[in-house]
């Protein structure tokens, strides 16, 4: 059995489409599925009883729920709501950021919370008021710690991507599925996805233990 | 019995054990007492091959603990030793706790095995907690189970590794009467131990451990009246003080 | 969404209550094989990951780094579409058209060998955090390294890990969606085919929902219980009790 490198090297620029699409999917992912857990992480630590409940009830769901099930929810029920289809590119990013912010929410929220009480108090006993307490010495160290669980999530966010072959999207796997299929060279595809996948997640995991070796608090 | 000869020992570049020599005979109770960091710890744990080292030789018994051929798992079961932090298994009553060697490694019946377990535990005073889980005693009680564990593997000498620094005020005497006892009963023993008192009491021998070397090493009387070195001068008045 | 048409009553007529049980019973199944093979799979790669050994563990390291870098999407379609090719001819073709249910076992494996990787993990962690003194301990008696293992590390690495393998053992019910790639007819699978033909797309992604929120459930509770039998004795108490 002889593993055809040429024919890779001859669809990489196909290859490559799709992953520009994995890319974006993952980085449009990141920044609004952050945005959205950090409100929902302040909604939970809001004093407002309803929005607090609120909160809670969609993280505690939407981390029970399998990925797969949201992607197909959002993809059958938004056009729906709105009127008209809506293609697979972006009912898969409304599902990931949806799914990814309750994710995002908890790291977020437990690094608040694992600042000590100690901390706040100091702050208080000092002089400063709540407010000023959290910007200067609260939020500094909590995202600090925050920081390379985040970024693991982000990584995290990165493989999950793969998931939107199931809507059809072009995205670098299904770019790879379907060469591979038109000209039977599926074990270069399928090899070549991994060892892309495998490269790049190894290397931002290293990345990140750096990192956190470097600003461990 | 045990001779420690000439053993230096590195962690990577750093060298916390050097050129350090003495002896322990059978029957003979020997404290090793020094500041923190001064390489005690590490050498009590060189002499049952919990750490290896890297110069010298260590004979217990006639047998050569640095060598690679020498079954260290052998050697262990005749060295018995209690640690600063305890260490019972936690999912262990004292008595489970007692009868794992013995049973697994001398091959003892489990009936015999408790047995012997309730009389050392009788022995150290804890014969009414044989039940009890290491979660429900406190820190006294627990390491004189340690102690009864380590015992129970019939060896012919002791190491304790600061076995009461880890202890509130009121049971380190506790504990200590236990390994009064055992010195009574001749049992060879090297302590890594602050408490003075114990070691004015019943030790033969004091060794004086400094950076990693030997400093001095004296008969119990000759040490605290006349220390020679300047170190142990130093070590000893502060001690005392308190 | 003015042109909806509701009927609740589809998630218990004919046959499509049919349907989404047996997406249910395959979703089940999937999941408790691999979580089977995975609990087997990852104590032995805990283990492996910690022994003084360096060669095993470096091994042990080289299989955690693939498991967890590769998407288990990926992962399954290497299963399912190129270990049989890489097999020697005949062992291939078993693979391919003689194995019953092979999309099934191939699920299985998949979920397992990727969930061992993160129970291997947990255990990981587990024994490193109460390793060197109990090893020391252990070894001091007598005990061997192997028994060392046996009888104290493992015993109590299982039972402080039970909170975080429970979580597992959950992501691996939520994980055997992606089984419907390769062709399972799991629960995901079978509502969305059921919501296709019928258009009642809410009720039976909802029914969907409901059955895996019942599913975290029952898992969450059943391992709380499994926690409690093998709980250690005063691992919740902060203070021993008085002599």
């Amino acid at each position: 059995m002889r593993l055809d490198i040429a024919f890779i090297v001859d669809h990489l620029p196909l290859l490559w489409q799709g992953m520009q699409v994995t890319l974006l999917l993952t980085l449009l992912g990141i920044v609004l599925g952050i945005a959205l857990g950090a409100l929902l992480a302040v909604a939970r630590l809001s004093g407002v009883r309803p929005l607090a409940v609120a909160a809670a009830a969609y993280v505690d769901l939407f981390r029970l729920l399998p990925l797969l099930l949201i992607i197909f929810w959002v993809y059958f029920l938004l056009p729906l709501w709105l009127g008209r289809p809506i293609g697979g590119f972006y009912s898969a990013l409304v599902s990931f950021v949806l799914y990814e912010a309750a994710y995002f929410s908890e790291i977020i929220r437990s690094g608040i919370l694992g600042i000590r009480r100690g901390q706040i108090n100091a702050g208080l006993a000092s002089g400063l008021t709540y407010g000023a307490t959290m910007r200067h010495i609260v939020l500094p160290q909590a995202l600090r710690n925050m920081f390379p669980v985040l970024l693991v999530q982000c990584i995290n966010l990165f493989k999950s991507t793969s998931l939107v072959y199931v809507v059809g999207v072009n995205d670098f796997l299904m770019a790879a599925d379907v060469i591979g299929t038109k000209d039977n060279r599926l074990i270069e595809m399928y090899g070549f996805v991994a060892l892309v996948y495998f490269t790049a997640c190894f290397l931002a995991s290293l990345a990140v233990s750096r990192l956190q070796r470097r600003y461990a608090l | 019995m045990i001779a420690i000869d000439k053993v230096g020992k590195w962690y990577g570049r750093t060298q916390v054990l050097a050129d350090c020599t003495t002896a322990v005979a059978k029957g003979e109770v020997v404290v090793v007492c020094g500041p923190s960091g001064s390489g005690k710890s590490t050498l009590i744990k060189c002499v049952n091959g919990l750490e290896p080292f890297q110069q010298g030789r260590i004979t217990f018994d006639g047998i050569s603990v640095g060598d690679k051929a020498t079954d260290l798992t052998k050697l262990r079961a005749r060295i018995g030793m209690v640690f600063q932090s305890f260490e019972l298994y936690p999912h262990m009553t004292a008595t489970e706790n007692i009868t794992l060697a013995p049973i697994k490694v001398l091959g003892r019946g489990r009936d015999e095995a408790v047995a012997r377990a309730h009389a050392l535990l009788e022995r150290v005073g804890m014969r009414a907690f044989a039940d009890r889980y290491p979660a429900n005693l406190s820190g006294g009680q627990q390491q004189r189970v340690a102690i009864a564990r380590a015992l129970a593997m019939d060896p012919i000498a002791m190491l304790f590794d600061e076995p009461t620094s880890a202890l509130d005020p009121e049971t380190i005497s506790e504990v200590l009467d236990a390994m009064i006892a055992l010195a009574q009963d001749g049992m060879t023993m090297i302590v890594v131990t602050h408490e003075m008192g114990f070691a004015s009491k019943v030790a033969d021998r004091v060794v004086f451990m400094d950076a990693g070397r030997i400093v001095e090493d004296a008969a119990k009387a000759a040490f605290f009246d006349r220390p020679r070195s300047p170190r142990a001068q130093a070590f000893l008045s502060k001690i005392l003080r308190h | 969404m003015e042109r909806y048409a509701w009927n609740w009553g589809i998630l218990v007529s004919q046959p499509y209550v049919f349907w989404i049980l047996s997406g249910l019973l395959w979703t089940v199944l999937v999941a408790l094989a691999g979580w089977l093979l995975a609990l087997v799979l990852g104590s032995i790669l805990g283990v492996a990951r910690t022994v003084p050994n360096r060669f095993v563990r470096a091994l042990a390291a080289v299989y955690v780094e693939y498991f967890r870098n590769v998407p288990l999407l990926v992962q399954i379609f290497l299963w399912y579409f190129v270990l049989p090719e890489l097999l020697p001819q005949a062992a291939g073709q078993w693979l391919k058209r003689d194995l019953p249910n092979a999309e099934f076992w191939t699920a299985v494996v998949s979920l397992g060998t990727y969930t061992a990787c993160r129970v291997g993990e947990t255990l990981r962690a587990g024994i490193e955090s109460i390793s060197r003194g109990q090893t020391s301990a252990g070894l001091s008696s007598g005990l061997t390294m192997t028994q060392v293992y046996g009888y104290i590390l493992l015993p109590v690495a299982y039972r402080v890990t039970v909170p975080a393998l429970t979580s597992e053992f959950i992501n691996i019910f939520k994980n055997s969606a992606l089984a419907l790639t390769i062709g399972v007819l799991e629960l995901t699978s079978r509502t969305r085919q059921i919501a296709e033909y019928t258009y009642h797309a809410i009720e039976l992604f909802t029914c969907a929902t409901v059955t895996y929120a019942v599913i975290s459930l029952i898992v969450t509770y059943a391992m709380r219980l499994v926690e409690n039998r093998a709980r250690l004795p005063g691992m919740i108490a902060s203070q021993p009790t008085d002599a």
